[in-house]
């Protein structure tokens, strides 16, 4: 499903060229190889630690999260998913760091926490079908497509919605449907979905996407600025139809001192 | 080289110094300040801009350094370098901004990588180099025309003083932008001016050179296009698909531009019910500076706007039927259509920007469905204090609503801004403005954990009690959303039928009850459930006997803004700061106030480039003259880091102090700065008799005890002249407070030119130094007195400001004393 990084432009250029420039060609494209290689190494080196913080920040905060640590399948795709891919060239240093970046037209890529903490809050099934509002670079939407059956994404932004589309065909994510256009309605044509994500934060939630929420659903929104996620809102609809909310600070943090 | 300084000065004897340029390029100068504080506040963010700047100043700081260093080559050919300096500031101001716009820069991501501070480097050093031009101008005038000093700084002082008075009036005529090649075109008249002044003839090559660059860069900047980042709202709401914008309007309170989308509509409803079935109809979007946005609803028969009853600003509509309202702040008229909507029959609108409200009232009545123009509403284009303080109507609720954009009020870049809305003394004046049983009705953006909503309470309880009220909380409720808060504070006790209406409106909708007299721990935090109902407990312990005890021990500063320190915005505990730190990875950040720490920052960066400019020369001055020194050097520093740190001080105070009575930051700004720079100008001429006299101590003398004893005057009398004028006339205010700044400004105008008559006198190669160290020190000055004034009121600063002039007088260098630092 996950495609390692390739770097093989470089030979489709000079097929008419003197045996000399062959040779070269062929050095270029070993090197280019054995750097790909090199740097996936390093890039899954760079994740497992990316993982092993995440861990450790999930443990400290297990109690104000209201969980003891994520699911596991959860940490295993975070564990997998080629972070790297999502992120601008001039960002791939920094993409395993546990920071947001951003990936142009004003727009970021949460930080791997956060994203972990919204995917677990959603306690997705194999079978289930979810709903994304703010594709970005596609990262989220690639987390949730390993745990899931179907993720249909919609992104307002349209050089970002393209990108991400042609990012997401090419790493193999099959079970993905990409669509550019108002995510305020969401995607009832083949609504109802166990669990939607509203990305891209808006200070209402829009009513079509409570309606297209699944009784037992699940909807996650972070609230704050682009690199700051002040909190979490999650809205969980019961079997008889009925929302209610909650709002997670994803920190360890008390308001008053010696408070619980 | 002491002696080619000493030919060149009894030169200048003889020689009319260039007043009329040097005050053409210090107007360049200051204006060119301030629009790069407009422009960047357009293309970034406020404290950033700030900062930017800020830092920049510092150029003539180095201009001061660069003099000291190479005086002795420079004098000699002074009339070329002044000149070159001119004629360089009008193409430099151009290019310098259109570079620095180009810089990639994001101001939060600077808190997430060090590569954002390159960035930040670059702009500082591209925006300081007209700065530096400017600098190196009224430097090498100030050290050449030794015998006029006071003149020379007058003039420049004068300049100044305009310069603030024609980029309003630029602000007013053409876009910021625009602006920018005005300034521009004041260096290109202080070039010709300056010609004329020396009486020199330039070769007809070089004026084509000069032209060659500067009519490029005018035209640039005429024609070009504010890069605007792409986190800002303005630039995430035009990159939607079906975006366009559709108006814009330049003036001093801002750029303001109206973005319509018929494909992706806008859609504002802060906090909506999550029971709305609906959401709200066709918006168009405000947005001023290219943030706080605000919308401007549609509103007909066809498109009811019936979600206005989905929002916690509802509330007080259904606890009684106020009929006159009062809307202060109404952006886009969300308020009043909210208020005709839930019955009220008669609604008084105040909005500080006319550009706003003519886009409302006027070029989108037909949008708005003729809100403004309906007979049951009034709009009041001006500040919101000023209103309630000057009209004797009273209404059955005063409405403010969410005055700041959602991304500001979160990541607390708002946090150093001077806001008189939101101070114990406001409430008092709405709490008059209430009929008996009125409500006045606060929604903020919500933040957890509670920051705006209890200090709020505690502001409310503070006017309350100021006005005799013996038991505020049964005044009280308190409601929540996920995303609002409503805070009702009533004029009289609330009763059993409103708690009533209370309870079935929260249920309705899903919003909490977060506080109401009698209220049971049990029934909150029901809805929308945090880990703790840290908003009821929080309301309960400061309405509480134990209020204090709370207030101490709460990890954010909830205790009320006064007028004495309007900084509402301001939550960070220094304490709490490590522990946010700890929590970086978890996304601790949002905890953290980031307006705060960048004003933090700036002065950090402020200090040590000032101490850099302010050393370098030392060093290089000690290794030259080591037999000549006959001037402490160490007294040097204290007495014009004194006088620099002091005028400053006195400035910013009185700048955010005059918002108040003036009632619109911007006339403040410009009336305060102009009134202060022309006075002081008035000072420093005057100042030149004691020169003449051969008596510079005696004048500072004279001076410092003028301004210690206006300005205490000021501490006690300034809260009472500004209730007698505060009904009359904004020219009557604007006259009262030039006619107040007068006799401050006119002794501050006068220990610097002094000081450095005598410094002149006794070691004449020092005078660029000096400059410097008052030039960096006025940088620093303008960061301080903010964050001074942030933790302990205005009053403490101009105290202080009072002791450093005291402090520079007796530090004032004297004949062949040396100290054993020096």
């Amino acid at each position: 499903m996950i495609s390692p990084p390739t770097n093989a432009s470089a030979p489709t250029a000079i097929v008419r060229v003197p045996l000399l420039h062959y040779a070269l060609a062929w050095v270029s494209l070993l090197l280019a190889c054995l750097a790909s290689t090199v740097c996936a190494d390093s890039f899954e080196t760079q994740r497992s630690k990316m993982i092993e913080l995440i861990r450790q920040d999930v443990i400290e905060t297990s109690q104000f999260i209201g969980t003891e640590k994520f699911d596991l399948r959860v940490m295993s795709v975070m564990a997998r998913v080629p972070r790297h891919e999502f992120v601008p060239k001039e960002e791939r240093a920094h993409a395993y760091e546990n920071r947001p970046l951003p990936i142009g037209h004003g727009q970021t890529i949460s930080q791997p926490y956060i994203v972990a903490l919204m995917t677990d809050l959603l306690k997705v099934g194999v079978s289930d079908r979810v709903l994304e509002i703010g594709t970005g670079s596609g990262y989220q939407a690639a987390v949730l497509a390993e745990l899931v059956r179907e993720v249909r994404t919609i992104e307002i932004i349209e050089p970002l919605g393209r990108s991400a589309s042609a990012r997401l065909l090419r790493l193999g994510y099959n079970n993905i449907h990409s669509r550019i256009g108002d995510g305020y309605y969401g995607w009832p044509e083949y609504g109802p979905y166990d669990a939607i994500i509203v990305t891209a934060a808006a200070g209402h939630v829009p009513p079509p996407l409570l309606t297209q929420l699944r009784p037992g659903g699940r909807l996650v929104i972070p609230v704050g600025s682009r690199f700051f996620v002040q909190d979490l809102l999650l809205v969980k609809k019961n079997l008889a139809g009925q929302l209610s909310t909650r709002q997670i600070l994803p920190v360890r943090f008390v308001p008053l001192t010696g408070g619980h | 080289m002491i002696n080619g300084f000493a030919r060149e000065a009894e030169y200048s004897v003889s020689e009319r110094p260039p007043f009329v340029s040097v005050a053409l390029i210090s107007a360049g100068a200051l204006a060119y300040e301030l629009l790069l504080l407009r422009l960047f506040s357009i293309i970034q963010w406020h404290h950033f801009a700030y900062m930017a700047i800020s830092l920049a100043m510092l150029g003539i700081g180095a201009s001061g350094t660069f003099l000291a260093l190479l005086q002795g080559r420079l004098l000699p050919h002074f009339r070329t370098f002044y000149i070159a300096c001119l004629a360089v500031f009008g193409p430099a101001t151009v290019g310098c901004y259109a570079l620095a716009q180009r810089v990639v820069f994001h101001p939060e991501e600077i808190f997430w990588g060090a590569g954002q501070l390159l960035h930040l480097v670059i702009i500082y050093l591209l925006l300081s180099i007209p700065f530096f031009f400017s600098g190196c101008a009224v430097g090498i005038s100030l050290i050449r025309y030794q015998k006029r000093i006071p003149m020379v700084y007058a003039a420049d002082l004068t300049g100044a003083g305009f310069g603030s008075l024609i980029l309003m009036a630029g602000l007013v005529l053409v876009f910021p932008l625009q602006c920018l090649a005005l300034v521009g075109l004041i260096g290109v008249c202080a070039t010709v001016v300056a010609l004329c002044e020396l009486r020199m003839q330039p070769r007809l090559g070089l004026i084509v050179l000069v032209a060659v660059i500067t009519l490029p860069a005018l035209i640039w900047s005429w024609r070009g296009e504010l890069l605007i980042s792409p986190y800002k709202p303005l630039s995430q709401a035009t990159r939607v698909v079906g975006a366009r914008v559709i108006e814009q309007l330049s003036g001093p309170l801002g750029l303001v531009t109206v973005v319509a989308n018929d494909v992706v509509p806008l859609r504002y409803a802060p906090g909506l019910s999550l029971h709305a079935v609906t959401g709200p109809p066709p918006q168009l979007g405000i947005f001023t500076d290219a943030g706080n946005m605000s919308a401007i609803t549609a509103s007909s028969d066809k498109s009811p706007a019936n979600h206005f009853d989905q929002l916690t600003s509802a509330l007080p509509y259904h606890l009684g039927q106020p009929e006159t309202v009062l809307v202060l702040g109404a952006g886009g008229g969300s308020g009043v259509l909210q208020a005709l909507r839930l019955g009220a029959t008669q609604v008084d609108a105040v909005e500080l920007n006319s550009n706003v409200v003519h886009l409302v009232g006027t070029r989108f009545q037909e949008f708005s469905g003729g809100l403004y123009q309906r007979p049951e509403v009034r709009v009041h284009t001006g500040d919101a204090r000023g209103f309630v303080a000057v009209n004797r109507k009273s209404f059955d609720l005063i409405q403010l609503n969410l005055l700041d954009t959602y991304s500001t009020s979160i990541s607390g870049l708002n946090a150093l801004g001077e806001n008189y809305l939101y101070t114990v003394e406001a409430f008092q004046s709405y709490f008059k403005r209430l009929s008996p049983n009125g409500y006045l009705a606060i929604t903020r953006w919500l933040r957890v954990p509670p920051r705006d909503a209890l200090k709020l309470l505690m502001t409310s309880v503070d006017a309350l009690r100021s006005i005799g009220v013996d038991n505020p909380k049964e005044r009280i409720v308190l409601i929540r959303s996920w995303a609002t808060s409503t805070l009702l504070v009533k004029n009289s006790a609330v009763t059993s039928t409103e708690i009533a209406a209370l309870r079935h409106f929260c249920a309705k909708r899903g919003f909490d009850l977060a506080y109401y007299p009698t209220m049971p721990r049990t029934e909150a935090n029901r809805y929308n459930v945090l880990r703790q109902p840290w908003f009821f407990d929080g309301a309960t312990a400061v309405l509480s006997d134990q209020s204090e005890e709370f207030i101490a021990q709460y990890k954010f500063d909830i205790t009320p803004a006064t007028d004495n320190r309007p900084y509402f915005a301001r939550f960070l505990k220094w304490r709490t700061v490590p522990e946010i730190l700890s929590l970086w990875g978890q996304g601790g950040g949002a905890l953290m106030e980031w307006g705060y720490m960048v004003l933090i920052a700036t002065l950090i960066q402020a200090i040590a480039g000032s101490v850099l400019l302010v050393l370098v020369p030392l060093g290089w001055l000690r290794r030259r003259h080591p037999q000549r020194r006959s001037i402490s050097q160490f007294q040097l520093v204290i007495c014009f880091a004194a006088i620099g740190l002091a005028f400053l001080f006195i400035e910013m105070v009185f700048i955010q102090r005059f918002v108040l009575f003036l009632h619109q930051p911007i006339y403040s700004a410009v009336a305060v700065l102009t009134s202060f720079l022309i006075f002081a100008a008035l000072g420093a001429t005057w100042a030149h008799r004691f020169s003449q006299r051969g008596r510079p101590a005696q004048g500072i003398v004279f001076a410092v005890v003028g301004i210690c004893l206006i300005a205490t005057s000021y501490v006690a009398a300034l809260g009472p002249v500004f209730n007698l004028f505060s009904a009359s006339s904004l020219l009557i205010r604007l006259g009262v407070t030039s006619l107040l700044i007068a006799p401050l400004a006119f002794c501050m105008g006068m220990p610097f030119p002094l000081a450095l008559v005598r410094v002149a006198a006794v070691q004449p190669t020092f005078v660029p130094w000096a400059w410097a160290i008052n030039s960096s020190a006025s940088v620093v000055s303008a960061v301080l007195a903010m964050i001074l004034a942030v933790h302990f009121g205005f009053t403490l600063v101009v105290l202080l400001a009072m002791a450093l002039y005291v402090l520079a007088l007796l530090s004032l260098p004297k004949n062949g004393q040396r100290v054993p630092w020096a």
